[in-house]
């Protein structure tokens, strides 16, 4: 293997080198084949098992076969610490990725997403030494790297914390000043470092101090952030880790590195676009503005709120024709999906056409109403999106709204003072009857003031999401 | 302005990889139903564990005689990364599993 085959620039390279690259840009490919089966329902898994093997390539040809500049292998040494790391890592990853909960998805993605943050932080600062003063090009990749990597890693955290009700929103008006500060304070180090002309040596100082700040400014920036922008940081968070992977890519001028890195970040942003879209906000509305700083809604008439008795909804269901379920974030807290898709096969069997109606930013990551039903078996054409459903929504006969809130607000029409106003909602105040499953009279995580809850068609079923629906089934089956 | 014009000659290369992953990125994920938000979104967080490549050749040619700091600190970069990788492409397959499940 090590036999020099030829030479590029007075160095030689060797068979070995060759397949290495060779097998770099088979990794690089199977990344794309991968994404591109991976956005199609039919080929999803096989795409992500392509992904997979992809990676498993590269990291075995890079074990075996990589050099460093003086021409130097892996040491067998190394490799066996190399193996026992992964190893540990490796048996950590799928143990909890096969017992973790459905409902604890977004904790988990935000996990994994923060270990990526960690290790491009890491390789940067370590990698950093052997940057070459006056090289700009491996300065920037490098000092970017390090702060994007730190950035996606302290802020993925903050957001398990807050997705596991660890860590609650903090909202204060001055906080979008000191992010801004600190943001052009990190970015300002960085610029200095990258034009320093002083050795690596002599800056590590100043380095370290960027690695603390960037880690500071990951915290700040997601802290303010509310529960309905989740889906909106965590697609912005994932884009940014394969950001700073990209960055390691060029410092070992790695092209499966880089591909497999600006793929992910082109990904994320494509995902955080459309997130924003479905809130009808900007990305840099939901970085600074938040909902709570934003335009107080007019406190109109409040109205009467009417509930309903258990049999009352149970012979309403049983009677209709049409029935429209539309799902949120209350539904996963309650890991009421099972029982959900009960009323669903129970009211099928009465001839009752049941759908799903998910919004795009229901929940707390995107996509997560999908993935909580298919958990609890709901056929996949059951489900349908906002656009569908509102096309015919007038004709449904029972929208049974559970746990969600800002989703099906018709403030988002009728009040221009709304912070919500002009979002896209699901149309559940057309519908000819609506009913509520709300744990209380709380407001929505925007803060304001639901007026489908007031409105003359609507009835209110207050309780666990769970047990309403447990008690629901319980009275349609005795009926 | 010569001097941009420079950096871009010197770093042509690195360039054109970015602005053509850019678009097929773009042109890759566009149009992705919402089912497979999530999926998508976990399949390509476990993509970025890319990064573990550059944590294999970190301690791969890290000097093993005294336990330094590199050392560890690189070691937990291999860890982080695995976990990123390993992780995310076997939650990814159970989510599917249980899409594909339903599907008959």
């Amino acid at each position: 293997m090590d036999k020099v085959i030829g030479i590029i620039n007075g160095t030689g390279f060797t068979v070995g080198d060759s397949i290495l690259e060779l097998s770099y840009l088979i990794a690089a490919l199977l990344f794309v084949v991968g994404l591109k089966l991976l956005s199609h329902p039919q080929t999803a898994r096989k795409g992500n098992l392509w992904a997979a093997s992809g990676m498993g390539l590269a990291m075995i040809t890079t074990l075996l076969l990589h050099k460093n500049s003086e021409g130097d292998g892996i040491p067998l040494t190394n490799v066996w610490i190399i193996m026992s790391a992964i190893g540990v890592g490796a048996a950590i990853g799928w143990s909890v990725a096969r017992k973790v909960k459905m409902t604890a998805m977004p904790q988990l993605v935000s996990i994994y997403n923060a270990t990526g943050g960690a290790a491009s932080a890491l390789v940067a600062l370590l990698e950093y030494p052997n940057a070459i003063a006056g090289d700009i090009g491996s300065l920037i990749v490098t000092v970017l790297g390090l702060i994007i990597g730190s950035v996606a890693f302290s802020g993925s955290m903050i957001a398990y914390g807050k997705l596991d009700g660890k860590v609650g929103d903090v909202m204060k008006p001055f906080m979008t000043y000191i992010n801004l500060v600190l943001l052009i304070v990190t970015l300002g180090l960085g610029a200095y470092i990258i034009q320093s002309p002083n050795l690596p040596e002599e800056m590590a100082w100043a380095v370290y101090i960027l690695l603390a700040l960037s880690l500071v400014y990951g915290i700040m920036f997601v802290l303010p952030i509310g529960g309905a922008d989740m889906p909106v940081v965590i697609s912005l968070l994932n884009s940014f880790t394969g950001i700073a992977a990209a960055m390691a890519g060029f410092i070992y001028s790695n092209q499966a590195m880089i591909l497999g890195g600006i793929l992910v970040g082109a990904a994320g942003m494509i995902l955080t676009a459309l997130m924003c879209k479905a809130m009808n906000r900007s990305l840099l509305n939901v970085i600074i503005g938040s909902f709570g700083g934003g335009g107080t809604a007019s406190d109109l008439e409040q109205g009467n709120i009417k509930e309903i008795t258990l049999s009352d909804a149970a012979i309403l269901l049983s009677y209709s024709k049409k029935v429209v379920i539309i799902p949120g974030y209350g539904l996963a807290v309650a890991q009421a999906q099972h029982i959900a898709h009960e009323l669903d096969t129970m009211l099928d069997g009465k001839g009752v056409e049941v759908k799903f109606a998910i919004h795009p930013v229901a929940g707390r990551m995107p996509g997560h109403m999908n993935v909580l039903l298919a958990e609890a078996d709901v056929p996949y054409d059951k489900l349908f999106e906002m656009d569908d459903i509102n096309t015919d929504i007038s004709n449904v006969d029972v929208v049974i709204v559970i746990g969600a809130n800002d989703v099906v607000n018709p403030a988002s029409y009728d009040d221009p003072a709304s912070p919500i106003y002009g979002m896209p909602i699901i149309d559940a105040h057309l519908a000819k009857n609506i009913i509520v499953m709300k744990r209380g009279m709380g407001k929505g995580y925007a803060g304001i003031e639901n007026f489908l809850f007031f409105n003359d068609k609507t009835r209110m079923l207050f309780g666990n999401a769970k047990d309403s629906l447990q008690k629901l089934v319980n009275e349609i089956k005795s009926m | 302005m010569e001097q941009i014009l420079e950096y871009f000659f010197i770093y042509k290369e690195a360039i054109f990889i970015i602005a053509l992953s850019v678009f097929l990125g773009i042109e890759v994920i566009s149009k992705v139903p919402a089912v497979l938000h999530t999926p998508l979104m976990s399949g390509a967080n476990a993509i970025s564990g890319v990064i573990i490549i550059g944590g294999i050749i970190l301690v791969g040619h890290t000097d093993l005689s005294t336990i330094s700091l590199e050392l560890i600190l690189g070691l937990f970069a291999l860890i982080f990364g695995t976990l990123n990788v390993v992780g995310g492409f076997a939650v990814t397959d159970r989510m599917l599993e249980m899409f594909k499940k339903k599907k008959k």
